[in-house]
């Protein structure tokens, strides 16, 4: 799908230079972008490196396990297939954490982690649970604190407060989240 | 509005330093180990970049952006979105890296503190690379019958979106 829209996006780009005769405009943007195009990712690559050292840091000092057992009992009540205690729960917790925190990188290995575990308990192994539903409802709509990307990006733009953004966000990704699990939680209850 | 959340970060960093000395973490080996990860993916992130700055930048130099955001604008509108964002709307469920070089492209377009740049740098901390997570996290255990999942992931995406917006037309109010 994104195949399809990347060239459909430079074939309609052609096609309108075309109607203008304008072919000299194809050309010179392709070498003006790829240029610029290089400069933001060498700039976000540095700041890549300084982020992915920092959250290194913050697993190996266990900020995210503390605040993975401070989210646990926060997440019983929307997953009640799941026993307590199961496995399958404190890894969902170190995903939404890392989520929270910014740290994509670290929060994908737990989130599968987290599949696997719910899928021992799927008497169906072929179909999705609801609990592994909420799950992913939960990931696609998760609330962030730190949206490191686009602090990063904002960085690279040359923003004056990088960070202004992180509020805002925060705001933004909370409600979204609480109103994807109240979709999610009336759909369970007429699916009973 | 912008001094408390100018603290979060550094906040965050000096809590870390703190309590990972406390706990003897090896700060700076550690902080090595981890940037060497955030290189990696640097670099993994030229080509896509690259390619999608090539590709926005013809789509929009051409009029082709232009046009198809005059076919939408009367949606969009209707909902409050200015037209320029759509490529982003369209993108940002299959790939992060391609989301981040359009958002990139449209700082640099509007400037990052512009409504647009800003509602841009919002809409990628609300919403998720949906498709891509989906397809790993069901395909990793081997489910075929997702039910209703994908199109929940989905709202929750639009729901980012929307919530973005009015968060960005607050403050912009304000």
């Amino acid at each position: 799908m994104v195949n399809i829209l990347w060239a459909a996006m430079i074939l309609m780009g052609i096609g309108f230079a075309a109607l203008q005769g304008n072919g000299e405009l194809v050309t010179s943007t392709l070498f003006a972008q790829a240029a610029s195009g290089l400069a933001v990712a060498l700039n976000l690559l540095a700041l890549l490196t300084v982020w992915f050292g920092l959250s290194r840091v913050a697993e190996r000092a266990g900020l995210l396990n503390s605040l993975a057992r401070l989210l646990t009992p926060l997440l019983r009540p929307l997953f009640p297939g799941l026993p307590h205690g199961h496995p399958s729960l404190s890894a969902i917790a170190m995903n939404i954490a890392a989520n929270f925190l910014g740290l994509a990188n670290a929060a994908t290995p737990f989130g599968l982690k987290a599949m696997e575990e719910m899928q021992r308990l799927n008497p169906r192994p072929d179909t999705v649970t609801p609990a592994m539903i909420t799950f992913l409802a939960l990931n696609s709509a998760c609330a962030t604190l730190l949206p490191a990307t686009a602090v990063a990006l904002r960085a690279q733009a040359g923003a004056p407060e990088p960070a202004r953004i992180i509020g805002p966000a925060a705001a933004a990704s909370g409600a979204a989240m609480v109103f994807v699990l109240l979709v999610d939680g009336f759909l369970r209850r007429r699916a009973h | 509005m912008g001094s408390w959340s100018a603290w979060i970060l550094p906040g965050l960093v000096a809590v870390t330093l703190v309590v990972a000395l406390r706990r003897r973490v090896a700060v700076y080996d550690e902080f090595v180990a981890g940037a060497m990860d955030g290189v990696r993916l640097g670099l993994r992130l030229i080509p896509l970049i690259i390619g999608i700055y090539v590709a926005v930048g013809l789509f929009r130099e051409s009029g082709a952006l232009a046009w198809v955001a005059g076919q939408a604008a009367p949606f969009l509108a209707a909902v409050g979105f200015p037209a320029e964002i759509l490529p982003l709307m369209l993108i940002r469920p299959f790939s992060n890296a391609a989301a981040m070089g359009v958002i990139a492209d449209l700082l640099a377009q509007h400037g990052p503190d512009s409504f647009i740049g800003f509602l841009a740098s919002v809409m990628q901390g609300s919403s998720e690379t949906t498709f891509y997570v989906a397809a790993l996290y069901l395909g990793s255990v081997g489910i075929r019958r997702s039910l209703h999942a994908v199109h929940l992931c989905l709202l929750g995406d639009l729901a980012g979106y929307l919530a973005a917006l009015w968060v960005t037309g607050l403050l912009f109010l304000l």
